[in-house]
């Protein structure tokens, strides 16, 4: 476990331990609520007409406008730009607040007519992942199940409910994680699980107890950077620089 | 900026993108950005076998500093058109470099 999970990780136990401490009764942390996927959080403020469901790109129909009204509302205050609303005309306002979608992209340039710019950003792409049950595979190939929560224009990411899973041959293990807050430039993909598929995993691979697979998975690893010791060794020798300047993607 | 304009372009295309961690995935062009992030719909995954972990995702969101190649459709290219618009785009560069 890196330093930052193992800080994140004592950062949550904590929070978790001093709840039941206040003398008030208080809602259980969202964290301790057993995972559903499904879950939503409640809009603080009801949906205006106005919101942006226009090009298609909103989340789909069975509750849109809530996610939208919230995710809007933290991205506000997340926020590190200024809002510059004097640039933009009151109905491009209207139909993409600045803040929940980021720096629209550059203009199209003349040519045939295209689709909308403000299409063609971070923020829309991800848009319509938020408040999905999504797996998050990292750079160092951990791959972490967990519903997206909130995220800016670099792609950094807030995920809740996390899971780890860990394969290692044909076993896999599921290890609860809880919040991950990961910085952009770590993120491999994301992908949104297909609600309707996610327990059909193939045959081959069996689910085994965690230590038995980390185990595994460790002599694979030992392994594995041996091998790629090896490889860049020889191909320096060569003259050659290894690609990804060195930096090795799983 | 050119890369950004051709791929939107390519939105709605069949296309194979290869990351540097040798991960292969055909899937429709949805959309990319100004990084060349891309989102990918209805996805196969190449030796799917490999990846287990991708047997029930549908639709994705690809970092674009992981990608190594994009595979295109061959006809959905106009090399004629891209040529010009290099040339353009290299023109614009010297001149602003000057």
């Amino acid at each position: 476990m890196t330093a930052f999970t193992s800080i994140l990780h004592r950062a949550e136990k904590s929070r978790i331990e001093r709840a039941p401490s206040t003398s008030k009764p208080r809602p259980l942390p969202n964290t301790l609520l057993p995972f559903n996927p499904h879950r939503r959080f409640l809009p603080i403020v009801p949906p205006s007409p106005s919101l942006p469901t226009a090009l298609g790109f909103s989340p789909p129909p069975p509750n849109p406008k809530p996610q939208n009204a919230r995710h809007r509302r933290n991205m506000e205050r997340l926020s590190l730009e200024s809002p510059a609303p004097a640039q933009r005309t009151p109905q491009q306002n209207q139909q993409f607040p600045q803040n929940a979608l980021g720096p629209a992209g550059p203009q199209p340039t003349g040519g045939p007519p295209q689709l909308p710019p403000q299409m063609f950003t971070t923020a829309a792409q991800l848009l319509d992942l938020t408040d999905k049950k999504l797996v998050l595979i990292l750079r160092d190939g951990r791959k972490l199940i967990g519903v997206l929560r909130s995220w800016d224009q670099f792609a950094n990411l807030v995920f809740q409910d996390t899971v780890e899973r860990i394969y290692a041959g044909q076993l896999y293990a599921d290890v609860p994680r809880g919040i991950f807050i990961v910085r952009g430039e770590n993120v491999l993909l994301l992908g949104e699980v297909d609600l309707d598929r996610e327990d059909d995993i193939p045959p081959e691979v069996t689910r085994a107890p965690f230590e038995e697979v980390f185990a595994l998975k460790k002599k694979e690893e030992a392994k594995r950077k041996k091998g790629d010791k090896k490889r860049y060794d020889e191909l320096q020798a060569l003259g050659f620089e290894p690609e990804h300047s060195g930096e090795i993607l799983f | 900026m050119l890369f950004f304009s051709f791929f939107k372009t390519l939105t709605n295309q069949t296309v194979t993108i290869e990351l540097k961690n040798d991960i292969r995935i055909r899937g429709i062009l949805k959309s990319v950005d100004q990084y060349l992030n891309i989102k990918l719909d209805d996805i196969e995954v190449l030796e799917l076998a490999k990846y287990p972990h991708l047997s029930s995702v549908k639709n994705m969101f690809i970092r674009g500093s992981v990608v190594r190649y994009v595979m295109l459709p061959r006809s959905e290219v106009d090399v004629g058109l891209l040529e010009d618009a290099t040339r353009r785009e290299a023109a614009n560069q010297a001149g602003k470099a000057r």
